[in-house]
């Protein structure tokens, strides 16, 4: 059998260096929030004429709007960040652009007053907070023991750190935005992350009655026993989100990237976040009764 | 094979040919059939979402600094009837109107599909539309001014119509607003008009005048006809207006999204296809990894699909780009379940033999099933919000991917659990003696 707790240092050290090399990027650029948490305006034109973005940008800031920015995207549309745009300014954008370019067929519009946003960040929170809540208790019932509980969702929040702190490097260096969409992701990377989790500490559980009760052992034990598994797991969702990802078009491509690296560090974050914090929890513990 | 295990495998067999219709494009789907007298048509569609189809969410915000606070609520309710009625006489299929309260802030969000066009539907939405019908009273010369008129608000409302409808005026041939008041607002209609013969009466619709035509008798039938200087688009909106009544506080516009149909359809097709790549990769994937046993796996993921669908278009469940994604995670999920199912097979395969060891890798993989999918299911339940909490999101996109992950999840009980172990059961039983030669080894 291998010894995997022995590497328990080896295990941190790499955790701790990709979360270091997030929390660089999140101190140094922070997220790119998008319009809908922070509030403005994004329309997606098709235009038939390629005037350029430049252009596009002069030709709206003359009408008085603030632009963000202006971008082309892979199919040749240019979606815009605004300021606030009411229906009128939208109709004046739409018309100048038309002279510009021939003709300017909106593909999205969509506008967000300021106070939505500040709503959907509270919503957000609470939401992570329930939903973290829920499982640590579900953890805790299912396998009678709070350290269970705790220690799944640390390696949850292991995670999740994980991937803001990648997002924030996506977001500087591609433009990722922190969306709706990312939010989702974040949430369902924390139930994928508590999966794998359960799956090892089901192993343990199992193992228990037959071998007694020395968690070092039982969680090398599990460990081995469902490595074949989680690997082949993974390369089955790993192969689900490249298709999209590659296939799936522009307004996906970062929610699938988000799940992508999450599930990657979930299903890292199960034998070697969860299961090494609570065969220490318990080493730590046995020490402070003993003595 | 036993008795229940045919029976098992029957209901399979059954189950998978009505999904698998089901499941078909519309084109092929359609149930459409006459037996004698009995005749039964139904139509099997998918439904999608604005992100899909195109469409647009409007939100507007009630201003409710004039209102008590005790009488919020039924003013929300009533915006939102209001609004219910204006949409539904615009001719939009399908469109949604919710409140959400937060923080104070009254919402009222519209789902409008199709409709990409939105500067009529704000207009159309957002007014108040309170008419009211007014009378002039002259004030007589004093000493400090000359005289002048004062106008004077009657009793007759918006609210005492009947119908409105748009006409065209038989001597201008512009199009004006017919309205029927009812027999109560006739009555009065009858006194204004009779009081005012030879003087004007002005009609204003919040707080302008949209026209003051002179009295020339007392009206009496209750109706009348409003002709300002409208164009047709105008009338008609007015029209709807006036029939769905009057908000009964102002709403502003604080939000708004618009997806066109190309964009809908572009990211439909480039789904479609990374959906049949993935299915196709993992698919592979698992004949390599367990051979037969993959291709077991394999029919369960198909069985998987075609429910699936099947239920998205029975329940319905609105299709959205996130809910698509939802649907591609469940795949992973539920092949999960066979990938957990055939390695502990391979370690109890060494212990006991291929028969017995399949009932018990299925027995002891259901514990650790069990509780990690009830994990999965306690985010979605708090990402689908289904009992409308004020303090959770409601927003349609994440709500759509919570469910039909949710959704994914227990269909793949289904196929990846009762579907797998009968099939295999059949496969283990019949070739007991060749179970080693198996290439699972």
């Amino acid at each position: 059998m291998i010894m995997w707790m022995k590497y328990r240092w080896l295990y941190l050290l790499i955790s701790g260096v990709v979360i270091l090399f997030g929390l660089f990027g999140l101190a140094k650029w922070g997220l790119q929030i998008g319009v809908e948490f922070k509030g403005g305006t994004l329309i997606e034109y098709k235009l038939e004429k390629d005037i350029g973005s430049e252009k596009i940008s002069q030709a709206v800031k003359t009408s008085g709007i603030e632009v963000v920015s202006v971008q082309k995207t892979q199919t040749g549309s240019y979606l815009l960040k605004l300021g606030q745009v009411n229906t009128t300014q939208r109709v004046n954008i739409k018309t100048s652009l038309t002279k510009l370019a021939g003709s300017a067929d909106e593909l999205r519009f969509e506008t967000i007053g300021p106070t939505v946003g500040q709503e959907l960040v509270t919503k957000t929170l609470y939401g992570l907070l329930i939903a973290a809540g829920g499982i640590l208790l579900w953890v805790a019932i299912q396998f009678k023991s709070i350290k269970f509980g705790v220690s799944a969702v640390v390696a949850m929040f292991h995670d999740s750190l994980v991937v803001v702190g990648m997002y924030s490097i996506f977001g500087h260096f591609y433009g990722a935005e922190v969306d709706l969409l990312f939010v989702t992701a974040l949430l369902t990377i924390l139930s994928f992350s508590v999966h794998d989790t359960i799956i090892v500490y089901d192993r343990i559980r199992e193992s228990k009655k037959a071998y007694g009760d020395d968690l070092y052992d039982l969680a090398n034990k599990a460990t081995s026993e469902t490595m074949v598994r989680s690997l082949n797991n993974t390369f089955v969702v790993v192969f689900m989100m490249i298709a999209l990802l590659l296939l799936g078009g522009e307004t996906i491509r970062w929610f699938t990237a988000t799940l992508l690296v999450g599930t990657l560090s979930g299903a890292y974050s199960s034998p070697f976040v969860a299961v090494p914090i609570l065969v220490t929890w318990d080493e730590i513990s046995k020490k402070l009764k003993n003595r | 094979m036993t008795p229940s295990n045919i029976r098992r495998l029957i209901l399979i067999l059954v189950l998978v040919v009505t999904a698998t219709f089901i499941s078909l494009p519309p084109k092929f789907s359609n149930l459409n059939f006459k037996i004698g007298n009995f005749s039964f048509s139904r139509k099997f569609d998918l439904h999608l979402g604005l992100d899909l189809a195109g469409g647009s969410q409007l939100t507007f915000e009630a201003d409710m600094s004039k209102i008590a606070p005790d009488k919020q609520a039924t003013a929300l309710t009533g915006v939102k009837n209001v609004i219910d009625r204006r949409v539904n006489l615009f001719g939009v299929s399908e469109p949604t109107v919710q409140t959400s309260v937060f923080n104070g802030k009254d919402r009222i969000i519209v789902e409008l599909p199709g409709v990409t066009d939105t500067q009529q539907a704000v207009d159309l939405i957002g007014k108040t539309a309170q008419l009211q019908f007014f009378e002039v009273k002259d004030i007589p010369k004093t000493l400090t001014a000359s005289a002048s008129s004062q106008l004077v608000p009657t009793e007759l409302t918006g609210a005492d119509l009947q119908s409105a409808s748009v006409v065209f005026d038989s001597q201008t041939g512009k199009p004006a607003i017919s309205i029927q008041f009812t027999t109560d607002g006739g009555n009065k209609f009858a006194d204004i008009t009779g009081r005012n013969v030879g003087k004007a009466l002005p009609i204003i619709l919040d707080n302008a005048i949209i026209s003051a035509p002179i009295v020339q008798a007392k009206i009496t039938g209750g109706s009348a006809q409003i002709s300002g200087n409208f164009t047709v688009d105008e009338a008609k909106q007015l029209a709807i207006q006036l029939n769905a009544g009057a908000l009964p506080i102002p709403v502003n516009l604080v939000s708004e999204t618009s997806i066109g149909a190309t964009l809908g359809a572009d990211s439909i097709s480039r789904s479609v296809l990374a959906g049949i790549v993935g299915v196709v990769m993992v698919s592979l994937f698992m004949i390599l990894a367990y051979g037969k046993f993959g291709v077991v796996a394999d029919i369960g993921l198909y069985i998987f699909a075609v429910i699936t669908i099947a239920l998205y278009k029975l329940i319905p469940i609105t299709i959205t780009l996130p809910g698509i994604a939802g649907f591609m995670l469940s795949v992973g999920m539920a092949v999960d379940s066979n990938i957990l199912i055939f390695e502990r097979f391979k370690e109890e395969k060494l212990k006991r033999d291929p028969a017995q060891a399949l009932e018990v890798s299925f027995g002891r993989a259901w514990n650790s099933i069990r509780d990690a999918y009830a994990a999965t299911l306690i985010t979605c339940f708090v990402l689908a919000n289904p009992l409308d909490w004020v303090f959770l999101n409601t927003s349609g996109p994440i709500r759509g991917f919570a469910i039909t992950l949710a959704l994914g999840i227990i269909i793949s009980l289904f196929s990846g659990i009762f579907v797998s172990r009968n099939l295999l059961r059949l496969f283990v039983k019949d070739k007991k003696n060749k179970m080693i030669d198996m290439n699972i080894i």
